[in-house]
């Protein structure tokens, strides 16, 4: 099935109800014993096959990890998070080694399916039609997708089509066998060991996630993608995801996650780290809906997760753009660090809190280089009791002459439960920079509800309406067929909250 | 088709319509005057079935059914549509995605097949030439920006796409300059026929010359005042509210 087909499939099973993705796949797992110890750590670095480097590394993160303490800044609330009543690998027992799509157990095969993942390849000239609001421009190329379920990658595709490109794109645990130059080169260049508890955290039991390395002037062909998958109780997902662009590349990024439903709030802390090099440029987009809990508060996923790029090249380019539709608790900062000259770094974000949901996300843009221009546009929706906060840091170094950014923090409230709260921080050394912030925060007017209304649509779909048109400018960075996606999820993540 | 009787109705404890009786027979445009505060918006959206009005007293019935037990977008599916006074903006919101929206939401409630993307700028379009309107105000937000007549004639466009069986003008005709006045009265003369009615609010007798009412109703202080042939708004015109004598 092509596809643009497959993602409406599961655009119409998305909308079809709440929370579609949170069934649970039976399936034989290993786990590692519960709890953390450097034990645990050793055992994971055992089961990944890793040179003794890597391991070294591991226990370093762990040592700095047992010395720092969970943050308590974020404006976010929950009880304390045991680290010992959690497991910290979980993996589909199969035969070891990379695999081919057709080795993959049949059942994980039929859990993407029913996700709506299209793991299998199709031919590249297979006739993709245009399906949607704009017709697309001549044949769509599929995407490329590596599925992590729970703390291992169980298929990438389209990798030998990628590889005649001179691409990775592979698992984390495969490229630091493969091309452990490289992985030994960036990984923590960008997050280093220490940077956050939750970061040192991930580099001590990080399991699997995405690799990604384009060369010298090559132009990714086709979107690449990563979906994660938790599945198993009591385990958190540690994922690790590094792309490289090298001189004059670029790549499109996707990133999706859903979750079972369960009582209990599972953890995940993943670290992303993004290298952009003379005139490469990388956009990174998430679509984030891990489960977010029941109406009561019940359960769902804690994201906490450190996103970082270095835009270590002149003129070169990181564009984060995210949904965060899902998860009990948000906590994410997508970063960018504008070291070369003229480079640039965006951040479109749309945080939706719903029900007991909170949110505390933002980004921060270090202006290091001279001309580096950065923007932010953020969109926060808050309705039942959903806190939401925007936090953001623009920091400008003295070096950073004639650097810009533009800050635009928009904030929407349905009905009278829920906050929104708006945290700038700017920090600007440099008299030749030029910074703007604008924010506003507003209500759904009930004259908009009503207008709608009045032209027939439910007032599901007026309120689905009126959100994403307060979100457009996001949306509309994302890669067609997320887009729909998106919207379509905004809505579901609203259910219920008007009227 | 719509029939109102002793309709009574108020907004945060103020009694604004006193007792409204009032009915529109299918195939009939019936006029609305009266000095501005007179209750002809709250009628128009008490008919609609906007939220901060309560019904104090009365019934309306459309095409046999209760119209006042219907939500708003029940009482838009069965054929009723309102031109509004003050047409809302919705930021972000491509008007085209708008007006399909909503003509796929009244075609899905008549059983009718939903229209795709290309199917409805074809109509769209066609719709929007009769309307003299241009066509990138279809990628433009909802109302944002349009000035006072762009916004009237994308009322008009509303109502051409939807095509209901009733739809209520509430001062469609103000802001309009002369051309586009005439545009909007070709309109709505374009869809009059035995399944159409319409309730046309205005101020001025002019629209009336190119939308000629069935009948001439005046409203004040919350009743219908008196009630006459066209000729009610030359009367009108000539003398001014005083001459209407309470009835
Ligand atoms: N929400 C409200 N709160 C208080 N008073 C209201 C409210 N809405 C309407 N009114 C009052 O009800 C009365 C009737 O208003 P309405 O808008 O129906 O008048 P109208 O006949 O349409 O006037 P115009 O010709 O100026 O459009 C006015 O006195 C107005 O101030
Ligand atoms: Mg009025």
């Amino acid at each position: 099935m092509p596809a643009v087909t497959e993602t409406i499939d599961a655009v119409q099973s998305v909308t079809q109800g709440a929370y579609k993705y949170g069934f649970e796949t039976e399936i034989d797992m290993e786990f590692a014993p519960k709890g953390l110890n450097e034990d645990i750590v050793r055992f994971i670095s055992a089961k990944k096959e890793e040179p003794a480097w890597l391991l070294e590394w591991r226990l370093k993160a762990f040592a700095l990890w047992k010395t720092m303490v969970e943050p308590t800044w974020p404006a976010v609330k929950y009880p304390p998070i045991d680290y010992q009543d959690a497991y910290y690998y979980a993996a589909p027992v199969k035969k070891a080694g990379p695999k081919s799509l057709d080795e993959v157990d049949p059942e994980l095969l039929r859990t993407y399916e029913k996700l709506g993942i299209p793991l299998k390849e199709q031919a590249i000239l297979a006739g993709v039609e245009g399906a949607g609001d704009t017709p697309a421009e001549g044949g769509r190329m599929p995407i490329a997708v590596d599925a992590v379920f729970d703390s291992v990658s169980v298929a990438t595709s389209y990798k030998d089509r990628l590889a005649k490109e001179g691409i990775i794109f592979c698992a984390i645990s495969e490229a630091v066998r493969e091309h452990p130059e490289l992985v030994r080169q960036y990984l923590g260049s960008v997050v280093p060991q220490g940077d956050n508890f939750f970061a040192a955290l991930n580099s001590a039991v990080f399991t699997d996630g995405s690799f990604v390395y384009i060369p010298k002037g090559v132009k990714c062909p086709m979107e690449l993608s990563t979906y994660f998958r938790i599945n198993a109780k009591s385990t958190g997902q540690f994922e690790r995801t590094l792309i490289i662009a090298d001189e004059r590349a670029s790549v499109s990024y996707l990133e999706g996650c859903t979750a079972p439903m369960r009582d209990e709030n599972q953890l995940h802390a993943a670290v992303v780290e993004l290298v952009a090099l003379d005139d490469a440029s990388i956009k990174y987009s998430t679509v984030q809906n891990w489960y977010p809990g029941d109406e009561n508060g019940k359960g769902g996923i804690y994201n906490f997760v450190t996103k970082r790029g270095a835009c270590r090249g002149a003129r070169s380019k990181i564009s984060w753009t995210q949904v965060e539709t899902g998860s009990a608790i948000t906590w994410k900062y997508p970063s960018c660090l504008l070291l070369g000259e003229d480079s640039v770094g965006e951040f479109y974000s749309v945080a939706i809190t719903n029900n007991w949901q909170q949110a505390d996300t933002g980004t921060k843009m270090f202006h290091i280089g001279p001309r580096t221009r950065s923007t932010i546009i953020s969109k926060g929706i808050s309705a039942g009791q959903g806190q939401n906060t925007y936090r953001g840091l623009v920091k400008i170094s003295p070096k950073a002459t004639g650097a810009r950014n533009f800050t635009q923090c928009d904030s929407l409230l349905i009905g009278d439960q829920c906050g929104a709260h708006t945290v700038p921080y700017i920090e600007n050394r440099c008299i030749t920079a030029k910074v703007e912030h604008e924010a506003t925060t507003s209500r759904i007017a009930e004259d908009q509800l009503f207008y709608c209304r009045q032209r027939g649509l439910s007032q599901e779909d007026a309120v689905g309406l009126i959100v994403n048109g307060f979100c457009r400018e996001v949306l509309k960075e994302l890669p067609m067929e997320f887009a729909v996606e998106a919207q379509k999820l905004l809505q579901i993540s609203l259910e219920g909250s008007v009227g | 088709m719509l029939k109102i009787e002793g309709l009574r109705a108020e907004v945060e404890g103020k009694e604004i319509l006193k007792g409204i009786d009032l009915e529109v027979p299918a195939g009939e445009i019936h006029a609305i005057m009266g000095p501005n505060g007179s209750g002809k918006s709250t009628l128009s959206y008490v008919l609609a079935g906007r939220e901060g009005y309560e019904i104090t007293g009365g019934a309306v019935s459309f095409h046999g059914q209760d119209l006042l037990a219907m939500e708003p977008e029940e009482r838009a599916a069965a054929g009723l549509f309102l031109a509004f006074q003050y047409p809302v903006e919705l930021p972000g919101v491509g008007n085209a995605n708008f007006l399909r929206t909503a003509l796929n939401a009244i075609r899905r409630s008549k059983g009718e097949p939903e229209l795709d993307a290309m199917q409805f700028l074809k109509v769209a379009r066609a719709r929007m030439k009769a309307l003299s309107m241009p066509e990138d105000m279809l990628k433009r937000g909802v109302n944002v920006g349009f000035s006072g007549g762009e916004k009237k004639r994308n009322e008009v466009l509303q109502m051409a796409l939807l095509n209901p069986g009733m739809a209520i003008l509430d001062e469609t005709d103000s802001g309009l300059d002369i051309d586009a006045l005439k545009i909007v009265a070709d309109g709505v003369n374009a869809m009059r026929g035995p399944a159409f009615s319409s309730l046309v609010i205005t101020h001025y007798q002019r629209l009336l010359d190119y939308i000629v009412p069935d009948k001439v109703h005046v409203l004040m202080g919350g009743r219908i005042v008196q009630t006459g042939g066209p000729e009610l708004a030359h009367q009108l015109e000539a003398s001014g509210y005083g001459s209407v004598q309470a009835a």
